[in-house]
């Protein structure tokens, strides 16, 4: 678990992950700044969608 | 309901409640200093310098002390004296069937020093991975050479581990909580009243939010105990884990995958025809890409439940470790200011681990109902595809 390979898996594995949940939020955002009345689907969707993310990012990261 | 004969329904439902509890228990225990697999490589030095003494040093006693909270043990261990070695706390049944049941209390081992007999036959905890093996009257455990697995045979264990107690006590509080609600709104006149009042917009929440949208509003009842079931069960086994008392159980991969091989075969044995049309042979798709698309839908048949155990074990598991590694980063830094902010941290850290417990069963029930919304849609859901 501690070897160089595996430490920069896990370093592109949250790379990964935070670039796609971040996209996610920021789109989240936007989409709330132009409906705030339709804020709390928005954000229902947002947490499935990071869920998601996050779920094979940790998978992969037990992989690792 | 899927199966309308309620006697039938009871025993089926009883059935499954205890399909977690026949899980083996999962290779533990943390009193005989046992390393997870994630640290395993990283003490695997340190582990041969301590003796079976206590761990002196104060990077040792941390590992030890994330190792109680995160494996699964024989013994509830509350608190332990490093000085003189005694352990406050009270050991579990070990149930084993190795031609014939032996119950004895894990007490016999001694926290994985004393050989335990019992009926003639002599059991020892290895070290190296926590499983009880049968020895003979010395404790010798014969290691393969080649693999450095034992030799020595393992019999069935059923013992009740904490762990076991832990998805008891959920399932316990569990009845309590919800019977004295449901039976509530018969002395009430159709409102809530008690303590259990507080469940009811959860369950709400759960019905018009989780289930109705996903399922759809024609069949989603059928499937209301088995989200409310998992939803609850998951947020107060996720809520144990946060106490101070050790207890791990979402973060033990085999609770979760109890958990989502039950979502496996609710899905597969409710769904309609077509459900299996839909994987095997799309519509709406070239035959040729059809042929090439069936294997990948097969493979999701399997690799979506088994996301769902991979998601809520290491977001559980990997929060504990951090948690437990900053509380420990508390007794390194023996300064005022480092060892008061990881306080800070772990406190905040902590409160993040509450909301993760929501967050993931929330996840977990909503995608049981995603699957759930997949197996039984009708024909006419075509059009709504993209």
């Amino acid at each position: 678990m501690t070897t160089i390979p595996n430490i920069i898996g896990a370093g592109l594995i949250v790379i990964g992950a935070g670039l796609g949940i971040g996209r996610i939020g920021g789109s989240a955002m936007d989409a709330i700044a132009r409906q705030p009345e339709a804020s709390g689907k928005i954000q229902t969707a947002m947490l499935i969608a990071a869920a998601l993310i996050e779920g094979i990012g940790f998978a992969a990261l037990f992989a690792s | 309901m899927v199966i309308s004969n309620k006697p039938l329904r009871f025993i089926l439902a009883t059935f499954v409640a205890c399909l977690p509890i026949i899980s083996f228990a999962n290779s533990e225990t943390d009193s005989t200093k046992v390393q997870t697999e994630v640290t395993h490589e990283a003490v695997a030095e340190g582990h041969h310098e301590e003796a079976h003494a206590e761990p002196t040093d104060v990077k040792s006693k941390i590992k030890g002390f994330i190792n109680h909270h995160v494996l699964d043990s024989h013994d509830f261990t509350f608190t332990q004296d490093d000085v003189t070695g005694k352990h406050y706390g009270f050991s579990l049944p070990v149930i084993i069937w190795d031609n014939g049941l032996h119950v004895f209390s894990s007490a016999k081992f001694e926290h994985g020093e004393a050989v335990a007999e019992s009926n003639g036959s002599y059991y020892k905890i290895n070290h190296h991975d926590g499983k009880i093996y049968r020895t003979d009257a010395s404790g010798t455990i014969t290691e393969d050479e080649k693999t450095g697995h034992p030799k020595n045979v393992r019999p069935l264990d059923f013992s009740i581990t904490k762990t076991v107690v832990s998805i008891l006590a959920a399932a316990l509080l569990m009845f309590l909580l919800f019977s004295s609600l449901a039976r509530s709104y018969a002395k009430n006149g159709g409102i809530a009243s008690g303590a259990g009042r507080i469940f009811e917009p959860i369950v709400i929440y759960v019905r018009d939010e989780i289930a109705i949208p996903n399922i759809g509003v024609k069949h989603y009842k059928k499937y209301m105990s088995y989200l409310l079931t998992i939803f609850f069960f998951i947020l107060f086994l996720n809520i144990f884990g946060l106490t101070p008392l050790g207890i791990n159980a979402t973060g033990n991969l085999t609770i979760t995958f109890s958990l989502a091989i039950l979502t496996f075969l609710v899905t597969n044995f409710t769904a309609n025809k077509d459900y299996w049309g839909h994987i095997f042979w799309m519509p709406g798709v070239p035959k040729l890409m059809r042929i090439v698309l069936a294997p990948i839908e097969l493979l999701g048949i399997f690799i979506k439940p088994f996301s769902l155990m991979i998601r809520l074990y290491a977001n559980i598991f990997a929060g504990h470790i951090v948690l437990m590694s900053i509380i420990g980063l508390m007794f390194i830094f023996k300064s005022w200011i480092g060892s008061s902010l990881s306080f800070g941290l772990s406190f905040v850290l902590s409160i993040l681990e509450i909301l993760v417990a929501f967050l993931q069963a929330y996840i977990f029930t909503m995608l049981s109902a995603l699957y759930f919304g997949s197996a039984v849609q009708e024909h006419g859901h075509e059009e709504a595809h993209v």
